[in-house]
């Protein structure tokens, strides 16, 4: 038992590494574990109308910041006749736009692309030191009776936020709440009055995020920090769920939208939903600088298509050490079952068995010709190589003749390994009897088709392709396998008698 | 759950019984160096190191390595009444062909089939072309003296000559199997290829149980003969042949297999390194106690002897098979 303890520890070591590699590209990359999966992308656009006065003008977009939940897919602007620069020197991007001459009425487009992810985290950044605001009487007094009635029965800047909207929100309104919401709008009072007391809070403007919202514009929200995060309030009712998608626009730019050289500038927002494969998105958002360091994508498309199959190798030997080691079943060599799946890959489960047979049974009824040639057997599998092709060509031709596209794809087949395998099969036909040659070939179709079958299943392919480190956990598998000491299915059959 | 034509992996690990997997990690690979291999893959060099060690095998007449050699065969023939032919790399007795005697310009087979001259230099072409060497490399040909067995078994088997399976594990004989050929088996001694294998007690080599197909069987298929109440002549010979072979071939896991000759009594026909599992099923008990038994001992005795004696007092089928489920 004892030699079991290091093999125990290579196949722990080999599946962890496995699955955390795994994972860490999962959630890193986005690389879907399954195949169909699908992502929902919101496209986004920002129609921007202004009236310009003949002249230079200049427009000025605040852009949304990287942030939680939402993962940016791509962006891109219309504008006629406009210069752009994407402006990232301040605390947020800025599209800037600018025209030498312009008149009239202008109309500008920015789109964006966005897909929710639950699982990113951006870290937030920390506010700086609030500064108590200036107030002028009788906004001061009224500001202090609020926060007196507030403060005593809230804990930390999130549940006095909470409190504060309380009373404002209260109906019939507190006298001071009125008065200051007379001179503030509701965020920026709250704001206000949460730097008062010393915690830090800021209003932002975000877009709700609804299938086939049109001409929409930015909702006025709150943000208050603590535990290290901005939490977002909804100033009227307080805390806001998760379930309805927000996308924070504005947070630290003192304006959305900012036009010079005209007037009656106006923003409004369109959204709809769509949805795309999840794998699809993995490889548009990851661009080659941030792309995984291992991925099979970085290589030509024509290797790639290539790797498609040779990933797929381990699978099927997977296949055949199970049913050999804990079925037990009889196979004429050991991995001549994974080639003759490969080549099923190829031409498909029926059209590959039955050109396999076919091929197979007319090679042995001319190796039995062979055999009375008294040939040498080097030269003997040289002449099957050759008649092998024979069968093939006239096969496909017949086939092509009769319509059948089918038996075109035999040439999918090694031709070596038919060879090979009429060889074996004549050789254990004359010294065991054509019921070894059942047992053996039926044994090694059973294995193949098995192996095809598991090879040619999606989820297969699409795991052994995206998450080449899968291949470690096949590994741990075998290496398992390989170290089984257990009876064989068919050995309980074998030892029957001995109940 | 009960299915019928099935038995729970819990009855055959509370028998004992060895699985495939168990012997080719715990028995063949811990006990069988790969670099002694050929001393048993190679039938020429098992022969060899055989005689060596002390124990009989038949007689050699001649190797054959080229093809040109085997086309010149007719004059090194003359004479030759009754001989075998084997690849020196063959397994599971493919290969091996059989001439009982001359009929003229014709070779009469095991089987009574006759075989043109001509026939027999292709089988010889084939053997050294690799046809049943492993791997397909090439061989060499074995020609060897056609053992005349001993009558005792006569009625037993159809053609072929009958042997005596003995696995040997670290030089301890510990569970003995007779092989009889059938017409099923094609006058081959091959259990998978229908031979039947009838079970020995050690101690005395008298029949235990007798198996074809992995199933019991109490009469021979094709003779009719009864299966029970064998008794093996020569049995402790036999088992010290065996128990030399462990010297000879240094695997501390092997199956033996020796015949009987009218004239020369014992004699080694060839070794195993992977020998097969039915042997349990032929003697209804399984091997894993009787291994286990050899591994728990402190020292192996270097005396073939001391080896056998310890065997036959350990590993009787009757009287102290209590014993054996310690």
């Amino acid at each position: 038992m004892n030699r079991s303890g290091p093999l125990l520890l290579v196949v722990f070591t080999l599946l962890l590494l496995g699955i955390a590699s795994a994972q860490f590209r999962h959630t890193s990359y986005q690389v879907p574990y399954l195949p169909g999966e699908q992502q929902t992308v919101w496209l986004i656009e920002a129609k921007m109308n202004f009236m310009a006065d003949p002249g230079p003008a200049q427009v000025m977009l605040t852009l949304p910041p990287e942030q939680s939940h939402f993962r940016f897919i791509s962006e891109n602007t219309a504008s006629s006749g406009y210069g752009l620069k994407i402006d990232e020197a301040g605390q947020q991007r800025l599209a800037h736009w600018s025209k030498r001459y312009a008149t009239g009425e202008q109309t500008l487009y920015y789109k964006m692309e966005v897909s929710s992810d639950p699982l990113r985290v951006v870290d937030a950044t920390p506010p700086v030191q609030a500064v108590a605001p200036k107030w002028d009487e009788p906004y001061l007094t009224a500001a202090n009776d609020l926060l007196a009635a507030a403060l005593p029965i809230s804990a930390n800047s999130l549940t006095l936020a909470q409190r504060l909207i309380q009373l404002i929100g209260n109906n019939p309104r507190d006298q001071n709440a009125a008065l200051l919401l007379s001179q503030f709008s509701a965020p920026e009072l709250l704001a206000r009055l949460l730097a008062q007391a010393g915690a830090s809070a800021r209003p932002v403007k975000v877009l709700l995020l609804e299938d086939g919202r049109r001409r929409r514009a930015l909702s006025d929200m709150l943000e208050v920090w603590g535990d290290d995060q901005w939490h977002l309030l909804d100033p009227a009712s307080g805390p806001v769920s998760r379930s309805v998608q927000l996308l924070l626009w504005q947070t630290d730019a003192p304006f959305v939208l900012d036009v010079i050289g005209g007037s009656r500038s106006r923003i409004s927002f369109s959204v709809i939903s769509q949805t795309r494969s999840a794998l699809e998105l993995s490889a548009q958002k990851n661009s080659p600088e941030e792309a995984p360091v291992f991925s099979l994508y970085s290589l030509p498309i024509e290797e790639q298509s290539m790797f498609k199959l040779i990933m797929l190798l381990p699978v099927g030997a997977l296949v055949v050490v199970f049913m050999r080691i804990v079925i037990g079943i009889k196979t004429s060599g050991t991995f001549m079952p994974v080639l003759i799946a490969m080549s099923f890959l190829q031409t498909n489960l029926m059209p590959g068995l039955t050109s396999f047979l076919l091929v197979i049974s007319v090679g042995l009824m001319i190796r039995t010709y062979l055999s009375r040639l008294n040939l040498l057997l080097v030269a003997r599998i040289a002449a099957l190589v050759v008649l092998v092709i024979g069968i093939i060509s006239v096969v496909s031709v017949v086939s092509y003749r009769l319509g059948l596209i089918g038996g075109l794809t035999i040439t999918f087949f090694p031709m070596i390994i038919l060879a090979w395998t009429i060889e074996r099969m004549s050789i254990i036909w004359e010294e065991e009897g054509p019921k070894e040659v059942l047992i053996q070939g039926s044994g090694s179709l059973f294995v193949a088709t098995l192996a095809y079958l598991l090879m040619d299943e999606p989820v297969t392919r699409h795991l052994v392709f995206n998450f080449p480190e899968i291949h470690l956990c096949i590994l741990a598998l075998i290496v398992l396998l390989g170290r089984y000491t257990g009876y064989r299915l068919l050995e309980l059959y074998r030892f029957e008698s001995m109940k | 759950m009960k299915f019928p034509g099935w038995v729970s992996p819990f009855v055959l690990h509370d028998k004992g019984i060895l699985g495939m997997n168990r012997r080719n990690i715990d028995y063949i690979s811990a006990y069988n160096e790969r670099r002694y291999f050929p001393n048993v893959d190679d039938k020429l060099k098992t022969k060899l190191i055989a005689e060596k060690a002390g124990v009989s095998v038949p007689e050699l007449l001649m190797v054959i390595r080229t093809q040109r050699e085997a086309e010149s065969i007719t004059n090194r023939l003359d004479g030759l009444q009754q001989f075998v032919l084997k690849p020196a790399h063959g397994s599971g007795g493919k290969g091996i062909l059989i001439i009982m005697s001359r009929d003229g310009e014709m070779f009469v087979k095991g089987n009574g089939d006759k075989l043109t001259l001509q026939a027999l230099i292709r089988h010889l072409s084939n053997i050294i072309s690799g046809l049943y060497s492993l791997g397909g490399r090439t061989d060499v040909a074995i020609m060897e003296m056609l053992v005349n067995f001993d009558p005792v078994f006569s009625d037993l088997s159809y053609e072929g000559v009958p042997d005596v399976r003995l696995i040997v594990f670290r030089g301890y004989p510990v569970m003995g199997m007779l092989r009889l050929a059938t017409k099923a088996s094609d006058g081959k001694a091959n259990l998978h290829q229908g031979a039947i294998g009838v079970g020995l007690d050690l101690a005395i080599g008298e029949s235990v149980g007798a198996v074809q197909y992995d199933r019991p069987i109490r009469i021979h298929p094709d003779s009719g003969a009864a299966l029970e109440g064998i008794s093996i002549p020569h049995w402790r010979t036999l088992l010290l042949l065996s128990a030399r072979c462990y010297e000879a071939s240094k695997l501390g896991y092997l199956g033996a297999d020796l015949v009987l000759d009218k004239a020369r009594g014992p004699l080694l026909l060839e070794l195993n390194a992977r020998p097969g599992l039915t042997i349990q099923v032929a003697n209804e008990s399984g091997l894993i106690p009787r291994l286990k038994k050899i591994e728990a001992l402190d020292s192996i005795s270097s005396d073939p002897e001391q080896r056998v004696d310890y065997s036959i007092q350990h590993f009787s089928k009757r009287g102290k098979s209590a014993d054996l489920f310690v």
